[in-house]
């Protein structure tokens, strides 16, 4: 466990123990129920949820002097108090919409202190918290952050730019090179998650009368955020195109068969539906069709595993894309043509 | 497969497998890999484990497989169904390939095969004998290909060395038993990488999804220094190379890119991918499951052995990778193309009966395009 001063424990309220914190501070879950003169702490726990909840981040001044002399650390119990409060409404939407909107705000500092020249503590502490947490070791070399490529990789693949392939960074002798803002952004998923697990995994407490009323609210809050879609019949164009391909009767990859069937299979359509499409191909055999496709559903095989549609990006790099506006920056061919309500 | 067919060719790899046990090893962390075998005319078996050369040569005897394969994978319980084998790792593997290269020579030594009446021709249409159009392509790769797919190799390893850092002692180069030759990265930092962290590898090595951005020139107010310099590192000083050809094109060619605009730079630089990417397979590349075709077996695409290469460069497989007896062998055959083994030339051959050396009658029946004569 990273050990932490009063200045982190403000920047980074995710890295304390959230139980022992109170208790070493002499506060009672309770007391923040029933004490009206901490009632303050529990609206600004519900303010810290409702700007995630609007995609806003929490973002006080850290740098004001009273803040820093108080004994109570605004920032620092607010956040605990909505862990509880987000923990006794129990709704997940609002968990993750606050554990990315801490996120940000964390980036925010870590950024900062990675390019505080004057102040080393700060900046050995961020390095510190990338390599104790998220297992990334990033070294400075001038005005650039280095990372070795294998912990790039595995943090970029949640990006979907381009501009975070690892085609378009400057790459040397291993390592990627990253300017301060882009090293912050790489860890933003998994600091949400780590966030986000925390949070999950911490106990429930039992509800008091003095947090009933807020998790109430939390709970009309929530409801804004169902989405209901609609999808039209139409085909993404690599799925036309794979069909165009097999009425020709010319050959498709196999990664083109998966891909066409995965997302048949995925639209809802039964092997029935889905084998004659295949009755043109150079090596057609009604049974192997049937086969494969009913292994690719999950209904046979060992594991039965349902395999689902590749990633618009799979798709890319087997040469069976054929983009077009319509696509509408959708990632995965099952998006295309779902509407929002 | 007629049966003459697969009596011989069951024969024949038992034999090499007999007289070749030296060639025939488990890899390292043998029983931590999964295992699996092919035999002529039959379905994969795999989700075996063998833990030493000793179990590895006992199947082989007991199965006369057509093609044995080994996992790039590690796992805890490589004997159990995929969803419980406990993945630990995996080995980076690349497969380049003849076929993927589009070289001119393929023409010379192509011919195919039709699925409905067997005929064997020229590349056309449809077959001319019963007209179908469900045809299968049998290529018998040429020297050229082997060169051509070489040199995808060096360009392979230098951006593993020098890009990617990876230590040269831990990169295996063997010819594949068939057109084309399988990359091994073992013991790298890069073995924990799940599917889709190789994947955006496998572009970076292609040279795919590249943006002008990068490679100097924004949107807005491209500037002259902005783009790569001859002497960069990785992709760039490869994309000024290409560009640029010398230092003394570079600023004349900037003038040109800028004028010509944004978007057809990023044409550019995707046309790039086919002269500069290397041509390594994704699919295999992003597998971290994949059962890999053993070294030191036989490849049943062509009766040619899958070799470990010490010098890729001098490596010839039509003579190293030949390794079955040369006994003569009667065998029908009609195909119009050409082929050479052992430095000897065989082919074409006109609806033919004629006795060859056994490594030659194993290669056509492998690639169906002769059979084993009744008499």
């Amino acid at each position: 466990m990273i050990s932490l001063g009063q200045d982190e424990i403000a920047k980074y309220p995710f890295l304390a123990e959230a139980g022992q914190y109170l208790k070493d501070k002499g506060f009672t879950l309770e007391q923040f129920a029933t004490d009206p003169d901490l009632k303050i702490i529990v609206d600004k726990a519900y303010e810290r949820i409702e700007s995630a909840a609007e995609d806003k981040t929490y973002y006080p001044e850290l740098d004001d002097p009273s803040e820093k002399e108080t004994t109570l650390p605004l920032n620092v119990f607010s956040f605990l108090i909505a862990i509880v409060l987000l923990k006794l409404s129990g709704l997940n939407t609002l968990i993750n919409k606050f554990s990315l909107a801490e996120a940000r705000r964390a980036e925010k500092f870590l950024q900062r202190d990675l390019v505080s020249n004057s102040d080393k503590t700060s900046e050995e502490f961020a390095i510190k918290i990338f390599r104790d947490i998220f297992s990334v070791t990033i070294k400075k070399t001038g005005d650039y952050f280095v990372i070795p490529i294998p912990d790039y990789l595995k943090h970029a693949v949640n990006f979907h730019e381009r501009e975070w392939k690892l085609v378009n960074r400057h790459v040397e002798n291993g390592m990627v090179f990253l300017s301060p803002r882009e090293s912050v952004r790489l860890i933003r998923w998994k600091l949400s998650g780590y966030i986000g697990s925390k949070i999950k995994s911490a106990n429930t407490p039992s509800m008091s009368d003095g947090f009933e009323d807020k998790v109430k609210r939390l709970s009309a809050l929530a409801k804004k955020f169902v989405v209901n879609t609609v999808v039209t019949g139409a085909y993404p164009p690599c799925i036309e195109h794979a069909i165009e391909v097999l009425n020709k009767g010319e050959n498709l990859s196999h990664s083109g068969r998966f891909m066409l069937a995965t997302f048949l299979l995925g639209r809802g359509q039964t092997i029935d539906e889905i084998a004659p499409l295949f009755k043109n191909a150079p090596d057609w055999n009604e049974k192997v069709t049937r086969y494969q496709i009913k292994q690719l559903s999950g209904e046979t095989g060992g594991s039965k595993t349902k395999y689902v549609c590749p990633s618009c990006e799979k798709i890319k790099s087997n040469n069976l894309c054929y983009i077009t506006p319509d696509c509408d920056n959708i990632i995965n061919p099952m998006q295309f043509g779902k509407k929002r309500l | 497969m007629l049966e003459n067919d697969l009596k011989f060719l069951e024969e024949t790899f038992k034999q090499y497998y007999f007289d070749h046990f030296d060639l025939i090893h488990v890899p390292d962390r043998s029983k931590e890999r999964e295992y699996g075998y092919k035999k002529f005319n039959s379905g994969m078996i795999r989700h075996m484990s063998l833990k030493t050369d000793k179990d590895l040569h006992l199947m082989l005897m007991t199965n006369v497989p057509s093609d044995v394969f080994c996992s790039n994978g590690y796992y805890s319980f490589p004997n159990l169904p995929m969803a419980e084998k406990d993945w630990i790792e995996a080995d980076l593997i690349f497969d380049l390939d003849a076929k993927d290269l589009n070289l001119s020579c393929s023409k010379d030594h192509t011919c195919m095969k039709c699925v409905s009446c067997a005929e064997i021709s020229l590349v056309q249409d449809a077959c001319p004998k019963c007209k179908s159009n469900k045809l299968d392509l049998v290529s018998l790769p040429c020297q050229n290909c082997i060169s051509g797919v070489k040199k995808e190799v060096l360009n392979l390893v230098k951006i593993l060395t020098s890009d990617l850092q990876i230590d040269d002692k831990n990169i295996r180069i063997s010819f594949s038993g068939n057109e084309g030759f399988h990359v091994y990265v073992t013991n790298s930092s890069y073995n924990q990488l799940g599917s889709n962290e190789r994947r955006d590898l496998i572009d970076y090595i292609k040279f795919q999804s590249a943006m002008p951005e990068r490679f100097g020139f924004p949107k807005n107010n491209p500037s002259r220094t902005s783009f790569p310099d001859l002497g960069d590192s990785g992709w760039s000083g490869r994309v000024a190379k290409e560009l640029f050809g010398s230092k003394s094109k570079r600023s004349k060619t900037i003038t040109k890119i800028i004028s010509d605009g944004q978007v057809a730079y990023q044409q550019k630089l995707e046309e790039m991918k086919n002269s500069i990417g290397v041509k390594i397979d994704s699919n295999v590349t992003s597998d971290i499951h994949r059962i890999f075709r053993l070294e030191g077996s036989l490849n049943s695409k062509s009766s040619l052995v899958k070799l470990v290469c010490q010098d890729i460069e001098k490596f010839n497989p039509y003579i190293e990778a030949c390794l079955i007896e040369d006994k003569p062998v009667e065998i029908l055959a009609n195909f119009p193309i050409k082929f050479s083994l052992k430095n000897t030339k065989f082919g074409p051959y006109m609806n033919e009966k004629t006795s060859v050396p056994k490594y030659a009658a194993a290669y056509m029946v492998c690639k169906g395009i002769a059979s084993i004569s009744d008499t």
